[in-house]
């Protein structure tokens, strides 16, 4: 955090003064480890392991917050006996199948429910269904309640198998679990910060949900100084998710249609709001039509299904890895970089560059001449004459952007909280907002489709396109466009305040649901700068958090089921009897004058299901979901499964990787062998990549800014002493890195932070790097991203490139085509040069090895 | 100048009348010195910004004379950031201000070995012309089952998540709009 | 008035350059025990003062690129490695199959006990490698006995004393020290290092003619000549944000106050209070470098709270302003002088006898 989030650090440290005790978990001892009280060390991609060891020391221990989970959990709910762990099948959950590798989750059900046909994967956009009626045990001694399913599930993962696993030792891991526990509580709480570091794995999803588990067991979600942090790592990245643009979603969450499921308007509101079901997702309908309103206005009527045809179908995955193998293959023919880098910042950047090179026309839109604009002229595959200019037929529009200070809008920084930044000065040149281009750009294409009688084409003419523009260049006004988000009445025009006004008549609109409030009263509400001084230490007149300007989600939980707060100490959120509301300092997420005592009447279905008691108002039964019977592809339950490229296998299952991770089998993907496959050990060590402080991401940000070039100025590798010395690496000298995408070359850094680790009763090495370089910029070096393979977590779609194996050779790597020579001999040695076919399913499987006889040729 | 105020600025004689002997403090001060100020005083205007890095959000203060940024730094108003920036957030000015900044539409032709120059009103229409002859290249009308797809995959893009939630909203609904549904961003990474 | 410590000890030194009722004297306190090495510091100095680039070098000094202060770099953010426990932290690395430590400094800390680390004062050239780094690979080179291999006994069982098991990261923002007693300030023959209201020490760039006597006069290798003009350059502690009430960039910046700027009686009352409560929670080991009016240079504006000796940070442990002897030099001058003039003029009363 200190490393890629300083100033949010200043928070941390504050704690600490006032006696809070810091824990870092890292592969690596960063600039965060220098400051936290405890390091532990671990070995990338073991988290679920090291997670698991915590939720089973506090289940063995009785030390989770029984008060709490009993209430406000589904710890207490049975689930259905057709369900079975992975105890019982080698690593996999019950329903899986194998020719898919998908789960149908219909057994992982809660009891009495099973015949509801499970949906795996709408987690991302959208609740999980359960249905109302559920059977609880508050005892929690039924065999089949959650809580008996997770303490079983759990079980094995004891301080033995997480050093083993992890390399963690037994001291340091049971100083970690004590300190957790005794911090947690009525009268303490616990926070969990993480950033991509576990999200960028084949079972990134689960090291959340473990996070969540942990979280919720020892009372620490929806309460203040607890809850699960997610430090994101881009100015608006939460925006970029909230009003997605992303494949599978539209704004607010909302799936995007898939042409089997959603034929229709009604099954595609059905499928999000699940009729029957309990909590706010049951609103769903108008948080839909209110969308198509605000795409086609008047085209959108009752009668043609608010324009819900003119939406575009999913057929499956259509994300930014399976376009880039589409686009080697030539079925893309343009291709859109509005301010990013992906010849750097993406996982394997030869397959980004060799996708780049196939295409028709690319259109790069960026403040400087990044190397995704360039990689035609000066890329690595220049260099090998994997791409030869004369012979790279994309046509390449290089577009000048305004930069942030340039234009006006809002970001959503990590907090949910959107701040509205004013425009300081007029970009020069031909530079133009992101804003602009898109405007002008629909007018255009507009223009040329006017008068088309094509059916296609209704979309686009009927599409509401009449933003105001001002200034020399004709530029939109986002405030006008933050008004479409926030949502109006259709009859007047007036700004709606809460989402709770959207309708599914037609009568609303409102771009993006959980915005609505963003513009309440018709004021920029992300606008808003009281200062700090003047308010209290929620500062609730800072812009304005969604939804409904709520800082901390699922406040409820602050207090206890009869609405008193959980101690003194604690106090956040509070029923006040004489008022008959909610009181506190943050706006209650929680209906208002909702009393604590209230109890759903039978037969009672969305927001009046929610009962007095039940904090978590999104999920289908108001608990916080411990075992998640819908919503995960790779099970109800973290499991520890090894990364797709681990030099081990897995110790706790037959199960090697997670079995449902996305693999695109494809000749330019090739994957480092693992256990039980042979050869793994051609690639000996463990890689792992990250930022510096000084750097942005693929550095378009900072490697052309020279007062931070300069402060990191070349690619670097870290290594131990101990690997140093074992491979022969100089300190300030070269090395160079291999798997089977490629070999890149950057300095040695022989540092005491690194240290080796023992997992599986032998010692592994684990290298650190950071991915800012590229060939562009005032500090130019290979691209750690080069490294990486294309795998990816089932639910999200994210690539795991947070844990690799490789391996490690002094001096630099071979240039121009002997630097081919030198990868496919690698290849060759590890079997993956003629294709590869991974067994991804090994449970059950004999092909078990010995751990003693493997990976120890070098 | 007249004779006595040069004389009397002359630092040797500030030094033997004044109270600085040794001619370190009062009697060494030049006029640039006499004359300094913060040029952040000298501001036509201040933008209340937001740090374009990483997603803390810390607030920034953005200050303007003549049209030119002269200075960005931290805004202390702000509940989250307090005025402190990190190293990056402090490079804000010579970010938005780098020589190196590309203020020219350029366009490399297919098969071409060098960068040419081109107006942005002929990028932008033949950008618009590219765009409609995809998605009429590579619609897709309906699935094998006469399910409607609306659809074209002849089109992609990836979005950096530096992006307004004003641009992104825009993106999405003409991209959607076009049937264009690859649409990514850095949030999928 | 030239008074009594004019030259050496303690005293508030605006009034003493001429300035009736200045205002407090500014400095700033840094507590390095909370320093995260953002180096928020040395951009937000450059940005504010447009202070040039100062040359892409890996030092191979922990994450430490710039190497030390100079005309292009008024903040420096030293990283030190050191194989030894910080305060009340965990061992870090403890039960690890670690061999020894990769450099041959902090191998010399763990063999000895004693801190041995860092790199000293006037230590290899600017911008350019510095030699610990060859002497950590050859301490590298030399360690292979130890490292990578599969052994049979579990970690940490074989009480090897060349495992490290601790690892502390020092970071240390250093800067201009704004002596009580600049030797810079009393060389400079222009004029151009002058002591503002504010008890600071600032180069007037309309002055300065580059002789270049300031650089070799610190005490501390802080002031430095800028190649491209040839003019002597440091930290003004934004002389002109001061006059504007604002506080200096690099103290704005720092995320962890890990840089405080303020009143220098002031701060020397926090930095006792955050050395006590150091020393109650532990970090025995917390000094302040700086901080004492009665030290060589009768205190620095700018001074330190370090968890090690100043060596170790790169800082001299016993500065002493260059001039403090000038009056003993004036009176045994003055006394030579007088001396001998006695003898001229007894030579001539005695000529005349």
């Amino acid at each position: 955090m200190a490393e890629a989030h300083p100033v949010g650090f200043q928070w941390v440290m504050e704690a600490k003064a006032r006696g809070a005790k810091v824990i870092h978990v890292d592969p690596r001892f960063t600039r965060t480890s220098a400051l936290a009280d405890t390091f532990v060390p671990l070995r990338a991609g073991s988290d679920v392991a090291f997670l698991g060891g915590i939720i089973n020391y506090v289940l063995q221990n009785d030390l989770d917050f029984r008060e709490y989970v009993v209430a406000y959990t589904n710890a207490a709910t049975i689930v259905s006996d057709q369900f079975v762990d992975v105890d019982d099948l080698d690593g996999l959950f019950s329903g899986f199948d194998p020719e898919t590798r998908t789960y149908d989750s219909s057994s992982w059900q809660y009891e009495g429910t099973e015949g509801h046909e499970g949906d795996a994967s709408s987690g991302e956009s959208h609740g999980g269904a359960t249905p109302s009626d559920i059977q609880r045990d508050e005892t929690l001694q039924h065999p089949r309640c959650v809580y008996q399913v997770l303490k079983r599930h759990y079980a094995r993962y004891t301080p033995e198998m997480v050093q083993r696993v992890c390399g963690v030792p037994p001291e340091k891991f049971l100083e970690v679990c004590q300190a957790w526990a005794a911090n947690s509580g009525r009268e303490r709480t616990t926070m969990l910060v993480y950033s991509v570091g576990w999200t960028q794995h084949t079972t990134g999803v689960q090291y959340i949900r473990a996070g969540a588990i942990l979280q919720l067991l020892l009372g620490n979600v929806g309460r203040p100084g607890g809850g699960i942090m997610p430090l994101r790592g881009h100015a608006s990245i939460q925006g970029s998710t909230d009003i997605p643009t992303l494949f599978n979603l539209l704004p607010g969450y909302l799936p995007m249609p898939h042409h089997e499921q959603h034929e229709t308007l009604q099954q595609w509101v059905d499928d999000m709001r699940l009729p029957g079901q309990k909590g706010f997702w049951s609103n769903a309908g108008a948080y839909g039509v209110s969308l198509l309103k605000a795409y086609w206005g008047d085209a959108a009527t009752a009668e043609n299904d608010y324009c819900f045809d003119h939406l575009p179908r999913l057929t499956g995955d259509h994300g930014t890895y399976q376009q880039v193998l589409d686009m080697i293959d030539g079925k893309i023919k343009g291709y859109f970089l509005l301010g990013q880098n992906p010849a750097v910042g993406s996982a394997h950047g030869k397959a980004q560059r060799l996708g780049m090179a196939n295409l028709d026309w690319l259109v790069v839109r960026d403040l400087f001449m990044i190397e995704s604009a360039t990689f035609w002229q000066d890329g690595p595959e220049v260099a090998t004459g994997e791409i030869v200019p004369e012979e790279c037929r994309t046509e390449v529009f290089f577009l000048p952007a305004a930069s942030y200070v340039e234009k006006e809008g809002t970001f959503t920084q990590t907090q949910r909280l959107l701040q509205w930044r004013e425009k300081a000065v007029d970009a020069e040149g031909d530079c133009r907002s992101e804003l602009w281009f898109v405007y002008h750009l629909g007018e255009m294409v507009r223009q040329r489709l006017a008068g088309s009688t094509e059916q296609r084409d209704r979309a686009v003419l009927d599409l509401v396109w009449d933003y105001p523009t001002h200034g020399v260049h004709a530029e939109p006004s986002a405030e006008a466009v933050l008004q479409e988000i926030n949502g109006f009445q259709v009859a007047d025009r007036s700004p709606l305040s809460s989402f709770t006004e959207l309708k599914d008549d037609g009568s609303t609109v409102g771009g993006c649901w959980i915005y609505t409030g963003v513009y309440a009263d018709g004021v920029n509400q992300a606008a808003r700068r009281k200062p700090r001084a003047e308010q209290d230490e929620v500062a609730a007149e800072w812009g304005w958090a969604w939804p409904a300007n709520r800082r901390l989600l699922y406040n409820r939980a602050s207090a206890d089921p009869q609405g008193r707060p959980w101690s003194d100490r604690k106090k956040y959120l509070w029923w006040d009897e004489d008022k008959g509301e909610w009181s506190g300092p943050d706006v209650p997420d929680f209906e208002k004058n909702k009393a604590p005592g209230y109890r759903a009447p039978d037969g009672a279905s969305g927001v009046e299901a929610i009962n007095g008691d039940d904090p978590f108002i999104m999920q289908s039964d108001g608990k916080g979901w411990l075992y998640a019977p819908v919503g995960l592809i790779d099970g109800p339950m973290p499991t520890h499964y090894e990364a797709a490229e681990s030099p081990f296998r897995n110790s706790l299952y037959g199960q090697q990787g997670n079995p449902t991770r996305k693999v695109y089998e494809h000749p330019s993907n090739l994957t480092n062998p693992s256990p039980p496959e042979p050869h793994s050990d051609v690639f000996p060590f463990i890689f792992t990549t990250s930022r510096l402080t000084e750097h942005h991401t693929s550095g378009a940000m900072s490697r052309y800014v020279e007062y931070l070039a300069e402060l990191m100025p070349a690619m670097f590798v870290e290594v131990s002493p101990e690997l140093a010395a074992e491979r022969r690496l100089e300190h300030l000298g070269w090395a160079h890195i291999v798997t089977a995408r490629s070999a890149i070359e950057a300095r040695v850094l022989v540092t005491d932070r690194m240290v080796p680790l023992r997992v599986e009763n032998r010692v592994v090495h684990q290298v650190w790097l950071p991915y800012h370089w590229g060939q562009g910029g005032l500090t130019a070096g290979d691209s750690a991203n080069d490294l990486l393979s294309i795998n990816l977590d089932p639910n999200a779609l994210i690539q795991e490139s947070k844990v690799g194996t490789c391996d490690v050779r002094p001096g630099r790597r071979p240039t121009g085509p002997a630097l081919l020579d030198f990868v496919e001999d690698y290849r060759r040695r590890a079997g993956v040069a003629d294709g590869q076919h991974i067994p991804i399913v090994t449970a059950g499987s004999s092909g078990r090895v010995d751990n003693e006889h493997e990976g120890t040729e070098n | 100048m007249g004779v006595r105020t040069w004389v009397e600025g002359w630092p040797v004689y500030r030094q033997l009348t004044g109270n600085d002997p040794l001619g370190r403090g009062t009697a060494a001060m030049s006029p640039w010195s006499e004359n300094l100020e913060p040029r952040t005083d000298k501001a036509d205007r201040v933008a209340r910004s937001v740090c374009p890095y990483c997603a803390v959000g810390c607030g920034q203060k953005v200050y303007v004379t003549d049209g030119k940024i002269t200075q960005i730094e931290g805004d202390p108003d702000s509940p989250i950031s307090r005025g402190r920036l990190c190293p990056k957030g402090s490079a804000s000015k010579n970010l938005v201000t780098s020589a190196l900044r590309q203020k020219q539409v350029l366009y490399r032709k297919p098969y071409g070995t060098e960068w040419e120059s081109l107006d942005l009103e002929t990028a932008m229409e033949m950008i618009a012309d590219r765009v409609v002859a995809a998605r009429a290249d590579t619609w897709e009308d309906r699935d094998d089952h006469g399910r409607p797809l609306h659809r074209t995959r002849g089109i992609a893009s990836l979005g950096g998540a530096t992006l307004d939630n004003e641009e992104n909203y825009l993106i999405k609904k003409l991209f959607t709009a076009l049937g264009a549904l690859q649409i990514e961003n850095q949030a999928r990474i | 008035m030239v008074s009594r410590n004019s030259l050496s000890g303690p005293l508030d030194p605006a009034p003493d350059a001429g300035y009736v009722d200045p205002p407090p004297r500014k400095g700033f306190f840094t507590d390095t025990s909370v320093c995260i090495g953002c180096k928020a510091c040395e951009v937000a100095c450059k940005e504010w003062n447009g202070v040039p680039s100062d040359g892409l070098n890996l030092l191979g000094m922990s994450f430490d690129n710039t190497g030390m202060l100079g005309a292009d770099s008024w903040r420096h953010v030293a990283f030190i490695e050191q194989a030894r426990p910080i305060g009340a932290q965990s061992a870090p690395f403890a039960d690890l199959p670690t061999g020894p430590s990769g450099s041959a400094a902090a191998a010399a800390v763990v063999e000895a006990g004693v801190v041995a680390t860092g790199h000293a004062p006037g230590l290899g050239t600017r911008g350019k490698q510095e030699p610990v780094a060859d002497a950590a690979a050859d301490s590298a080179e030399s360690a292979t006995a130890f490292l990578g291999m599969p052994t049979a006994t579990l970690p940490g069982a074989g009480g090897d004393v060349a495992a490290r098991t601790d690892l502390r990261w020092l970071m240390a923002s250093d800067v201009c020290k704004h002596c009580t007693h600049a030797a810079c300030l009393d060389v400079c023959p222009t004029g151009s290092l002058f002591r503002t209201e504010f008890g600071t020490v600032v180069v007037q760039q309309d002055i300065c003619n580059g002789c270049g006597y300031c650089v070799s006069a610190c005490p501390y290798g802080v002031i430095d000549k800028r190649e491209t003009d040839g003019r002597a350059w440091k930290c003004t502690l934004c002389y002109d944000r001061l006059k504007g009430d604002m506080e200096p960039a690099c103290a704005k910046a720092c995320p962890t106050e890990s840089i405080q700027f303020g009143d220098l009686d002031e701060l020397r009352e926090r930095a006792d209070r955050r050395l006590e409560q150091l020393h109650g929670s532990g970090v025995q080991e917390a000094r302040l470098y700086g901080h004492d009016e009665n030290d060589g240079v009768g205190g620095d504006g700018a001074f330190f709270l370090l968890l090690d000796e100043p060596e170790v940070y790169g800082l001299p442990p016993d500065p002493i302003v260059s001039t403090k002897d000038l009056p003993d030099m004036w009176r045994r001058a003055g006394l030579a002088a007088a001396v001998m003039a006695v003898g001229v003029v007894s030579a001539f009363v005695g000529g005349r006898r």
